[in-house]
């Protein structure tokens, strides 16, 4: 990785402040990762806009083929494609004002980041946007996984 | 902008648990219930498909117990854990979710006599087949794999046997033929040694013993360490659609917690060695002072071993944290002490397995029962409880000799404790 891992304070404002997410690769099979992440995102009131030129509708929303056809403010550009993929995605995410570009968990693409970040985007590389939002919101201590939260704070909502 | 990384002690404590989002509660709840409602028809049926995390029925998931489940991966440093019934049932869950017929193991031959009646017997009978070899010799374990074997089985600490495990050294073979190496944590505790650190992929607890450490409830946990490559080409199940949980595919789907998801989807849910919560609770109430507990256990247990090794009353002393023992230097590379177990002889006149009995009805206040890691010294004698079910010649590889007397020190004073030991001794001996 080119820059060194977001820390959890910082993963949590990602979360808090982003509230559209346009998933770039989102799949209508319903047992794809991509499904499973945006249909949860979804569930915690995200509302999702699938960018997918092979279909019309996934999970209700209307898709789009491109990022730059999304008629409305996009705050994060969450990434399911081969890393090589992800520098042209990483410019329109610039393009269209996203506030962040989110990579999946096995895409790392370091072009990508530095765009991101160059244009005061924030960048996350090589994470799962469901699994740390479960993670730091409580689901995924539901599973048993180490989250990492140690504070005598009630969990937020 | 570094996260903390924070010390066993504070995760024995802290880990897995922040005070109630309702009630604020400090202490954690009991979640005695046997179901969850659901928001919606919708929202049922994404917890059906895994699409969003949440309790269902206590069988897979429950508050209280996820509470342990997060303690115990924190403690061992793995990515996540699935808590069942009983330490034998972690080990059934973790091999289960891991195997199917016609796969085979390699697995040490000083094992705690369930585990080899479980791979020798049980397993068997399902078409997997267990190769046992010496825990100690790298090489063995290499030399007895075949094209089938999909896992490798071992004791961190041997119970009875007290057998150190090289954790780094046999993670390396099994690694070189990719499969991943399972170790059963339980003697040592998370406290004292920490396998994922060292290797290992796959962790499994009798949490029974000392993560509750107090002798009253049985509990079992399995810890992935999140690291294991499943789409190596030999775990299919892993990575191919799950007949039994309609097609996810555990490996793509939740990444370095998919063998986790996959025990708790698959295994727990099917095979029902689920936890209560009242269970784990009281077990949590143990691991919030296992750090403590450790050290106490380990000082008495080897100021036990030096006063049996100076008795001329005793034939031998198995205590791995004394400095004579000849696995004493990889004992200190891999743990924080010896932990609270030791086997002893006793120079019988004639029929050792005698003198074992004489001593073990001496006892005081030591309590002859099966268990291990009890607040209370308890001794038992294998040859006739644990390991009776074995041959003589499984008995040898299990470390068991027909005189030995196993001791699990406790946290007595360790002057009481001496002093049970020698009167013992002398109605053993007279």
């Amino acid at each position: 990785m080119s820059m060194s891992a977001p820390d959890d304070a910082t993963l949590r404002r990602i979360l808090r402040g982003c509230r559209t997410i346009a998933v770039v690769g989102l799949s209508a099979d319903w047992n794809r990762p991509s499904y499973f992440a945006a249909s949860y995102l979804q569930g915690k009131g995200y509302r999702i806009v699938p960018v997918n030129p092979k279909a019309s509708e996934i999970l209700g929303e209307r898709c789009y083929a491109r990022l730059e056809d999304i008629p409305f403010a996009v705050d994060m550009v969450d990434v399911f494609r081969k890393p090589a993929d992800v520098p042209p995605i990483a410019a329109s995410a610039v393009a269209i004002g996203a506030r962040c570009l989110w990579q999946q968990l096995g895409v790392m693409n370091a072009e990508a980041d530095a765009t991101a970040r160059a244009a005061g985007l924030d960048s996350v590389m090589d994470r799962c946007v469901k699994i740390e939002h479960a993670r730091l919101f409580g689901g995924l201590h539901w599973a048993g996984v180490n989250t990492g939260v140690v504070s005598s704070k009630r969990r937020a909502a | 902008m570094t996260q903390r990384r924070f010390h066993p002690e504070t995760l024995a404590i802290h880990a897995g648990q922040v005070p109630d989002r309702e009630t604020g509660a400090r202490a954690l709840p009991i979640y005695q219930t046997t179901s969850f409602v659901f928001d919606s028809a919708e929202h049922a049926a994404q917890l059906f498909n895994l699409q969003t995390f949440g309790n269902v029925y206590s069988r897979l998931s429950n508050p209280t117990v996820a509470a342990l489940e997060e303690r115990v991966a924190a403690l061992e440093g793995g990515r996540a854990a699935v808590a069942c019934a009983s330490g034998m049932a972690a080990e059934a869950m973790a091999l289960m979710t891991l195997l199917q017929a016609g796969d085979h193991v390699v697995a040490a031959g000083a094992l705690y006599g369930g585990s080899v009646t479980m791979l020798s017997v049980n397993l068997a009978k399902f078409g997997i087949e267990t190769t046992f070899v010496d825990a100690t010799r790298p090489d063995a374990w290499a030399a007895a794999v075949k094209p089938n074997t999909r896992a490798f089985f071992a004791e961190s600490l041997g119970n009875p046997s007290l057998v150190v495990l090289d954790i780094a050294a046999v993670a390396d073979v099994a690694h070189a033929h990719g499969v991943p190496l399972i170790v059963d944590n339980t003697v040592p505790s998370p406290a004292l040694c920490n396998p994922i650190a060292l290797g290992a992929d796959i962790v499994v607890h009798s949490a029974t013993k000392y993560l509750g450490g107090h002798g009253t409830t049985l509990a079992g946990v399995v810890v992935e360490s999140g690291r294991f490559p499943w789409d190596n080409g030999k775990f299919p199940g892993m990575t191919e659609p799950s007949p039994g949980y309609h097609g996810v595919k555990f490996f793509e789907t939740f990444g370095d917690f998919g063998f986790s998801m996959r025990c708790r989807m698959e295994t727990l849910r099917v095979y029902g060695a689920a936890l209560s919560p009242m269970s784990a609770w009281q077990v949590l109430q143990g691991v919030e002072t296992l750090p403590l507990r450790m050290e106490r256990h380990s000082a008495n247990a080897l100021a036990v071993a030096k006063f049996l090794q100076a008795d001329p009353r005793v034939a031998f002393v198995n205590y791995p944290g004394l400095p004579s023992h000849p696995q004493h230097a990889l004992l200190q590379r891999q743990m924080k002490a010896g932990s609270g177990l030791l086997a002893f002889g006793i120079r019988g006149h004639g029929d050792g397995a005698m003198a074992g009995v004489r001593f073990i009805e001496a006892a005081q206040f030591m309590s002859h029962l099966v268990n291990i890691g009890d607040t209370r010294t308890l001794v038992s004698h294998p040859a006739s409880t644990t390991h009776r079910q074995l041959s003589p010649e499984q008995q040898r590889a299990a470390g068991v000799t027909p005189e030995m007397v196993r001791l699990s020190v406790g946290l007595e004073h360790i002057d009481d404790i001496l002093w049970d030991m020698d009167q013992a001794l002398a109605a053993a001996s007279a």
